[in-house]
């Protein structure tokens, strides 16, 4: 069982909220950047891959209970979905990256899809 | 006093590059007579560059034509963005431009983008793509649009793209909008089981017409004038405006 932690270190994504809370395991991976596809795909431990950054992310990853969710092609969300995450306890990480690359380094660390 | 007023507040003209050439001023408002409409809206993608032209042809007809556009989210959400005149209009185009991707468009993928006179003459061509996404967040676009006497409704929620429903996945709940659009297929008895959140809202059906025979007159507003601020009050039943949608009959669908 892959760590939060690692997957942060080894892809060198940057956690934006809930930084304290990286010691989570991951049951797998789901990416989406419709956000009601990922209502559905995205379960409780995986880390969701999307390149939207709006509030509405915030409330599937709590729904859903994530384990994190990996923002996209450098967006960055803003200062109220950042401080929705934080008291909400969702791990938000932004990377400049593609989806397509980084859903290849998860696939290559183990992390598995449905 | 207030009046009835049959209304498609959605009807793209060929500045739309999906649209058919009929989508003229003289042909779109034909179409609206039949109709028995007496309140339109032009909402080219993220351009309005015909809603001078449509006013025009309007003038003498007994249609009220409201200056507007569909614009394209970074969520890649669609919303219509309608005010009460075209200066207005044009000033939300400058702020859309400065956010739209500097892009050509492609005649032969996303369709010619024609900028028409009153009779529906070519005046130019558009070559700036208009069909991609501004980069402005859904509650941006709102704040803009009220900050200019606008009004938002987010377009065709029932479908499963560049819609706030399918990319958002649920109404933000601190959305500021007062009515949310739905597309002539939406059936209240199997929509509102699949969105159950739409229960709570002031739903309106308008055509999204690309061809003259989409367009629609399922949606009255029972207002004193034909202004942003008496559709707002009747989005919102209040001061004795209202809305009222003729929903099809589900029964009697195939």
């Amino acid at each position: 069982m892959i760590f939060l932690k690692e997957v942060v270190e080894k892809l060198k994504i940057e956690p934006v909220s809930s930084a304290s809370s990286l010691d989570r395991p991951i049951a797998g991976g789901y990416a989406s950047d419709l956000l009601s596809c990922a209502m559905k795909g995205a379960k409780k431990d995986y880390l969701w891959v999307t390149l939207q950054s709006h509030l509405n992310v915030v409330a599937v990853a709590s729904l859903s209970g994530l384990a994190g969710v990996i923002i996209t092609e450098g967006n960055r969300p803003d200062a109220e979905t950042l401080s929705r995450a934080e008291s909400e306890g969702v791990v938000l990480l932004v990377t400049p990256r593609t989806t397509f690359s980084i859903v290849g380094e998860l696939a290559s660390l183990g992390v598995r899809g449905d | 006093m207030l009046r009835p007023f049959l209304a498609d507040l959605h009807i793209h003209t060929v500045l739309s590059g999906c649209a058919e050439v009929e989508m003229i001023p003289p042909l779109i408002l034909k179409q609206a007579k039949r109709l028995g409409l007496s309140l339109i809206a032009v909402t080219d993608h993220n351009g309005c560059h015909n809603v001078e032209a449509m006013i025009q042809a309007a003038q003498g007809t007994g249609i009220h034509v409201l200056p507007g556009m569909e614009l394209q989210s970074r969520e890649e959400v669609h919303l219509l963005c309608l005010f009460d005149t075209v200066p207005q209009c044009q000033q939300w185009q400058e702020t859309v431009f400065a956010k739209l991707p500097s892009l050509n468009n492609k005649e032969d993928i996303f369709g010619a983008q024609f900028v028409v006179d009153v009779t529906g003459e070519w005046v130019r061509t558009e070559e700036r793509l208009l069909a991609a996404s501004t980069d402005m967040g859904l509650e941006e676009v709102v704040a803009g649009v009220h900050s200019l006497g606008g009004m938002v409704i987010p377009a065709h929620v029932d479908r499963p793209s560049f819609s706030l429903l399918a990319n958002l996945g649920f109404v933000p709940e601190s959305l500021d909008v007062q009515a949310l659009e739905v597309t002539s297929r939406f059936v209240p008895a199997t929509g509102y089981p699949q969105w159950p959140q739409l229960e709570a809202w002031c739903l309106i059906v308008n055509g999204d017409a690309h061809r003259l025979q989409e367009m629609q007159n399922r949606t009255l507003y029972k207002i004193a004038a034909p202004v942003i601020e008496e559709i707002d009050l009747a989005l919102k039943g209040e001061q004795g405006r209202k809305v009222i949608v003729e929903w099809p009959d589900s029964r009697q669908r195939s």
